[in-house]
């Protein structure tokens, strides 16, 4: 039986530098794709990160699987190509194809791609959009489609590039594509999530580009914060290691009474890095608080043990499958 | 685990011994101190991949040497907002301005770099105002000097060449724009100009430069096939704009290519030095290695890396697994305190094996580019954005090499070990 269709269904990733939206994006689209769903995931920076992550060789202009989930779902990947996508464009706009090619070897296609900044934009977020209505006998071809997309810096223009480009084509074929793009982009059925991490510039961008989104009538989703973790020290503690009232002497006789080597030697040296964690956890829930502030569903990840691999994903993706829930529920 | 693996391996090792693994090679120190107080310093470049840190070093440096007693200027591009206030940047005139520095022997200037100012500066600066506004308003040049990737970093080394010319400053001290790789500061004027003066423009303006129908006979059917679809899928306004934009250019000064190039040999000058900036992390360390290579191919010099926000321990007495046998024993031996104790050894493992993760980076670092001089500098509790906090980082990077609360040398997050 075909699983239930999703409400939301081009789910647009960001984030700042380093917060891990890449990661979070390949988690998602396996949360998604569970229960027997079809899910794309696509990367526009062409970083071959998914590639990474999903330990393959890189992607080609191609959608290729790279996991199968759990009631024969599966997440398809795509790197998007903007030479390639353009290329398409041509051939199914105008027929186009071998003259592409040939302009291709003049370094023409470079050359239009870069002269009109938002063009590569354009192309990309239509591969998006073909992506999310694409059918096939009456189907849609994916439930979902997952985009690592760039960073929080950037993400406004990336999604509303109809502006940009109408100032520079005010008529013309790609002028009639950026409106229908925009058309899906800004409909209930897309969602932009931001990843952050509880440090101050992240939240800081994360707030900076909510303004941003909502501004430009685009529809914001969830706050993933990534990498969240727990604290080391006894809970009833942090409150007094925070405030500094922690020194060697509160720990040396714990230290003796198991005979650690060296311990009261150590002991104000432990106590100092205690209250710089205690601190550092203090400022952590500081930034939760505006991060809930954001006024957002919001979700926190842990911080994995060691390097992020397919276990790993499917780890965040269950933590992401029981947000999906609860965001559906409400 | 293959059979092979679980029988006694005591015998081969006796017929083989393994040689030992020679121990890694010992960073240089990194003497920033005496290179930002050097009269023959002028311009320090930070270098680095996004996040690292730049910025921050950069007016780090700058303080430190304006407290040497120098008169510096430190070109911001990106600043942290916060950061940015506290350098007294709240205007955007793409200007320098004193920041008051109270004790300083020298004087701090900073500025925020405005890239479409500067490029709006270049234009009324080589034309006339007729020829300047015309330009100004064109759609296309709107579009190249407010987003083409490399614009900024363009505007950037334009922006240091004029703060070279004045000779009022002892020391410019550069950030470079926040891209993804740090390789983009040293390419992307020579990609721009390259773009400007590259056979597509030419092709396409050939009828404005060679004047009408005698232009276009110059070019081939092939022009007229990729002027149709440029028409097509842009617009034909687009083409029009643009070929006005070159020409107008083209007539102002002599090809951008001659003027990056200008630019870049700036930065071979003797008295330029560049500093390389990464955090413990592979990804960074991998762009500092590819910045470092290309340095030297370029023969531009390399003052050294600045290993960015590592986490030293307040202690080296106890290793990571030692702490947490202890953290263990402390919880069984009970007792009062027993579990904050625990939480402290616990802390300290974590710390310590965060220090050998990035201690194991820089080594790795340190085997390929023996020859780079390093300074670590410890993460700061927070971010950055005051000059209090510039101070702590300005000492972290000029003070001697070996005055850490745990004696471990500032090439170094943890002690070397002996064999």
């Amino acid at each position: 039986m075909a699983p239930e269709p999703l409400p939301v269904r081009c789910h647009v990733v960001t984030g700042k530098g380093g917060t891990g939206k890449t990661t979070v994006a390949a988690a998602l689209a396996l949360a998604l794709a569970a229960d027997g769903r079809h899910v794309l995931l696509v990367e526009t920076e062409g970083r071959q990160g998914i590639a990474q992550l999903f330990d393959t060789p890189p992607l080609p202009y191609e959608e290729r699987r790279v996991a199968v989930t759990r009631g024969g779902g599966e997440v398809k990947a795509l790197a998007i190509d903007v030479e390639e996508a353009l290329l398409e464009y041509l051939e199914m706009f105008y027929n186009l194809k071998r003259a592409g090619r040939a302009l291709r070897k003049m370094g023409a296609i470079d050359f239009a791609t870069t002269i009109a900044p938002g063009l590569r934009d354009v192309l990309l977020t239509g591969k998006i959009k073909e992506a999310v209505t694409r059918r096939r006998d009456g189907h849609r071809v994916y439930d979902a489609v997952v985009v690592d997309a760039p960073p929080t810096g950037r993400i406004t223009r990336f999604l509303g590039v109809t502006a940009e480009v109408a100032g520079l084509t005010r008529s013309g074929p790609i002028k009639t594509q950026s409106d229908g793009v925009m058309a899906v982009l800004k409909s209930p059925q897309t969602a932009v999530h931001l990843v952050t991490l509880l440090e101050d510039m992240p939240v800081q961008e994360t707030a900076d580009a909510i303004a941003e989104l909502t501004g430009a009538g685009l529809p914001v989703g969830s706050v993933i914060v990534n990498m969240a973790t727990e604290p080391l020290l006894p809970e009833e503690q942090l409150e007094r290691a925070a405030a500094a009232r922690l020194t060697g002497a509160d720990l040396a006789p714990a230290l003796a009474a198991a005979h650690v080597h060296d311990g009261t030697a150590i002991a104000d040296a432990l106590a100092a890095q205690a209250v710089e964690h205690a601190q550092g956890w203090a400022a952590q829930d500081e930034l939760r608080d505006e991060v809930a502030a954001l006024d957002l569903p919001t979700v926190e990840l842990p911080l994995l043990p060691g390097p992020i691999d397919v276990g790993a994903l499917f780890e965040l993706a269950g933590r992401l499958e029981e947000h999906l829930r609860t965001e559906v529920a409400a | 685990m293959s059979e092979a693996a679980e029988q006694p391996a005591v015998e081969r090792h006796h017929r083989h011994p393994r040689p030992a693994a020679p121990p890694p090679p010992e960073a240089l120190p990194l003497d920033l101190a005496e290179l930002i107080a050097d009269p023959d310093t002028r311009i320090v470049v930070c270098c680095g991949a996004g996040g690292v840190g730049k910025t921050t070093t950069s007016a780090a440096l700058a303080l430190a040497a304006a407290e040497a007693g120098r008169t510096v200027v430190v070109l911001t591009i990106d600043p942290a907002r916060r950061l940015a206030q506290s350098l007294g940047l709240v205007e955007l005139d793409n200007e320098p301005r004193r920041v008051d520095v109270p004790g300083a022997k020298g004087e701090l200037h900073a500025m925020m770099l405005d890239m479409k100012r500067t490029f709006d500066d270049i234009v009324c600066a080589h034309s006339t105002p007729e020829r300047a506004e015309q330009i100004l308003a064109n759609p296309f040049y709107q579009a190249l000097s407010s987003s083409f990737a490399g614009t900024q970093e363009y505007m950037a080394m334009e922006k240091l060449g004029q703060l070279r010319a004045t000779e009022q400053w002892d020391l410019i001290v550069v950030d470079t724009p926040p891209s993804r790789s740090a390789l983009d500061f040293l390419d992307a004027p020579n990609r721009m100009s390259r773009f400007l003066d590259g056979t597509m423009i030419r092709l396409l303006t050939a009828p404005a430069r060679a004047g009408g129908r005698a232009g276009m006979r110059l070019v081939g059917a092939g022009f007229l096939v990729f002027s149709r679809i440029i028409s097509k899928v842009l617009g034909g306004q687009l083409l029009r704009d643009i070929s006005a934009f070159v020409s107008a250019l083209d007539t102002m000064f002599g090809g951008f290519r001659e003027r990056a190039t200008a630019t870049y040999e700036l930065l071979r000058r003797p008295g330029t030095w560049f500093v390389v900036v990464a955090t413990p992390e592979p990804d960074a360390l991998r762009e500092a290695s590819y910045f470092v290579d290309r340095l030297s191919v370029e023969q531009m010099p390399l003052a050294g890396l600045v290993l960015n926000r590592t986490h030293p321990p307040a202690t080296t007495g106890l290793t990571a697994t030692r702490a947490d046998a202890a953290a263990e024993e402390v919880l069984e031996a009970g007792g009062e305190g027993a579990e904050l104790a625990a939480g402290a050894l616990r802390v300290h493992a974590d710390r310590m094996g965060t220090a050998a993760r990035e201690q194991r980076l820089a080594d790795r670092f340190t085997s390929a580019h023996p020859q780079v001089a390093v300074r670590a500098v410890p993460a700061a509790a927070g971010d950055v954005h005051d000059l209090d906090g510039l101070r702590v980082m300005a000492d972290a990077l000029t003070g001697p090499d070996d005055d850490t609360p745990t004696g471990v040398p500032r090439t170094r997050v943890l002690p070397a070990r002996r064999r």
